[in-house]
């Protein structure tokens, strides 16, 4: 039950000792030692839902671009439309291969138009940093991963919660937007940005400042009952949400289109690293689709089981678990493309033995927010390891009307396990969905 | 961490309550506490012959999936339906209501085999360490 030792040393972010002293449970993590909990997955998990949550994702990395030529090797890099993208803004996008398979899925800041950075995933920031340091061409690449701390705070209470500690005002960023302000009296870059399918912020300062900022924060969040969330909740949160995650969904073998992610890739934009095969495989179809399954019979999908149909193996569960907001098991798994279709009956195969599964349209949660008269619509998730995710792109050039969620009472929720909802096949598997 | 005395252990941090030739086993205190909240339970079928170290169960946190071992072999007579539909039930009371199976032993001496409360006490020290 415990884990065997690593044979090389881990690396902690600066708030190690601030989880022990909360009684986190610490596991391994992508070469990283991590909470995964601190009371419990289950009980962290709904205190995002209906409250807050606050997450050290600092063993996320940041990448930053410079000068007259970053905007053009951003462009080259990823698969999104920097074109779109204004100073303030944040873009999820991917950082592709020739051959269109996934060296990462990130976010892309926009501070000013010779300054830029990445946010990329953990388990990724070395593989990343040469890659992007290979095509930077006339850009200056800066790699300031190891000084940078990033929490995020996630929930229906995250707003009221930043307030008290920040001079930006509670109306002055949409979804992917970010500004530079203190926060607790610390120099920070806030981000409305996240990877939990709930309103929140991520927030960036120096590692130097990441106690004074995480204490400040927990102190500031207790009467409105935010909890420290661990990687547990943090994969169980996003999984609700749909959002990939790097080494799950998401690999050197996978291209974007087969998980869901087109609506990130501009074929019609810029070149790219990646375009031709990628628009080869829009011309061909892709043979596979992931999709959402809901288990009808008894067993949970685990990430590697296969997934059946009339017996025969016909795709791969990436990621699955017992849902906390819905109570039912929930998976994402590769399939035929023929059988991709909500509501088709396909099986899981657990411990050798077919449980029912029906494929069933994402997010399995969707937060519901109040209409905004205005406002981009942005998405949302964020992108690490375990995050990735997050869908924001196009703040403020498209319309992505197709995604906005129908408007009801603020505060309220909706859970579409089961319940195929007005989720189209369109909007199946966009990252984000459920931020909107 | 519990680990009342009239329990012997294994290493696979199972417990065993022998009475009147019958065994009750479950998992440990510890056990439960280093899955986190369990979600699902599979529990073997009534009669079936289990040897001491083949697999009995499987319980599933949110996070991982776990094989429960026999720690001495018997025939299973019970099983707690109780699990299926309440798995918390391990986390909130892993020695008593949590109790997984009840087999008539094969071989009483393979408890023998057993750690005692002190022992195992012992065991998951080490065993961080």
């Amino acid at each position: 039950m415990s884990d065997a030792a690593p044979d090389a040393p881990l690396a902690r972010t600066p708030l190690f000792d601030a989880h022990r002293a909360l009684g986190a449970k610490i596991v391994e993590f992508g070469g990283w030692e991590m909470p995964v909990s601190y009371r419990g997955i289950i009980e962290e998990h709904r205190a995002v839902r209906t409250a807050a949550g606050l997450f050290d994702v600092s063993h996320m990395g940041e990448i930053e671009v410079l000068g007259p030529h970053a905007a053009a090797t951003c462009q080259r890099l990823t698969t999104n439309d920097v074109r779109n993208l204004a100073n303030g803004h944040v873009q999820y996008t991917l950082l592709c291969r020739e051959d269109g398979g996934v060296v990462d899925d990130v976010t892309l800041y926009r501070i000013d138009d010779q300054r830029y950075f990445f946010c990329v995933n953990a388990s990724n920031i070395a593989k990343d940093l040469a890659w992007i340091e290979e095509h930077a061409g006339e850009a200056t690449i800066v790699d300031r991963s190891a000084v940078t701390a990033l929490v995020a705070l996630q929930g229906p209470a995250a707003t009221a919660i930043l307030q008290t500690l920040t001079p930006l005002g509670p109306d002055a960023l949409q979804r992917f937007q970010f500004a530079r302000a203190d926060v607790a009296g610390l120099p920070a870059l806030i981000s409305r940005t996240g990877y939990t399918g709930e309103d929140g912020f991520e927030i960036y300062v120096d590692a130097q400042h990441a106690v004074t900022l995480w204490n400040a924060l927990m102190e500031a969040g207790r009467p409105e009952g935010l909890e420290p969330i661990g990687l547990g909740a943090r994969d169980t949160l996003r999984l609700e949400a749909a959002l990939p995650l790097y080494g799950h969904e998401l690999d050197d073998q996978t291209s974007p289109l087969a998980a869901g992610l087109a609506r990130w890739v501009k074929l019609d934009g810029e070149d790219f690293l990646g375009r031709s095969a990628l628009r080869h495989e829009t011309e061909q179809g892709a043979p596979r689709r992931l999709v959402g399954l809901a288990m009808r019979g008894s067993g949970i999908a685990r990430q590697g089981y296969p997934v059946l149909f009339e017996g025969a193996p016909v795709g791969i569960v990436t990621s699955g678990t017992m849902s906390p907001t819905t109570g039912g098991a929930i998976a994402l798994a590769y399939v035929s493309s023929a059988l991709a279709a909500a509501g088709t009956t396909l099986a899981v195969e657990v411990r050798g033995r077919p449980v029912p599964a029906e494929v069933v349209p994402t997010p399995f949660y969707r937060r519901v927010r109040a209409a905004q008269p205005v406002g981009p619509a942005s998405s949302a998730s964020e992108v690490s390891e375990a995050s990735p995710s997050e869908t924001g792109d196009e703040p403020t050039t498209e319309p992505a009307a197709s995604d906005v969620a129908p408007a009801a009472a603020p505060g309220s929720t909706t859970v579409a396990v089961a319940t195929p909802t007005e989720d189209t096949a369109e909007s199946v598997h966009i990252p984000g969905e459920g931020e909107r | 961490m519990q680990v009342p005395e009239t329990l012997r252990y294994s290493e696979e941090h199972e417990w065993v309550l022998v009475a009147d030739g019958v065994a009750t086993i479950g998992i440990t205190d510890h056990a439960q506490e280093e899955l986190g909240d369990i979600v699902f339970v599979e529990l073997p079928a009534i009669g079936t012959v289990l040897t001491k170290a083949a697999t009995l169960g499987v319980v599933e946190s949110v996070k991982a999936v776990s094989d429960v071992y026999a720690p001495v072999g018997g025939t299973v007579t019970t099983i707690n339906e109780q699990l299926t539909a309440k798995p918390e039930t391990i986390n909130e009371d892993p020695y008593g209501a949590g109790w997984m199976v009840k087999v008539t032993l094969t071989d009483a001496s393979e408890v023998d085999g057993l750690m005692t409360a002190t022992q195992y006490r012992e065991f998951v020290t080490q065993e961080k360490e």
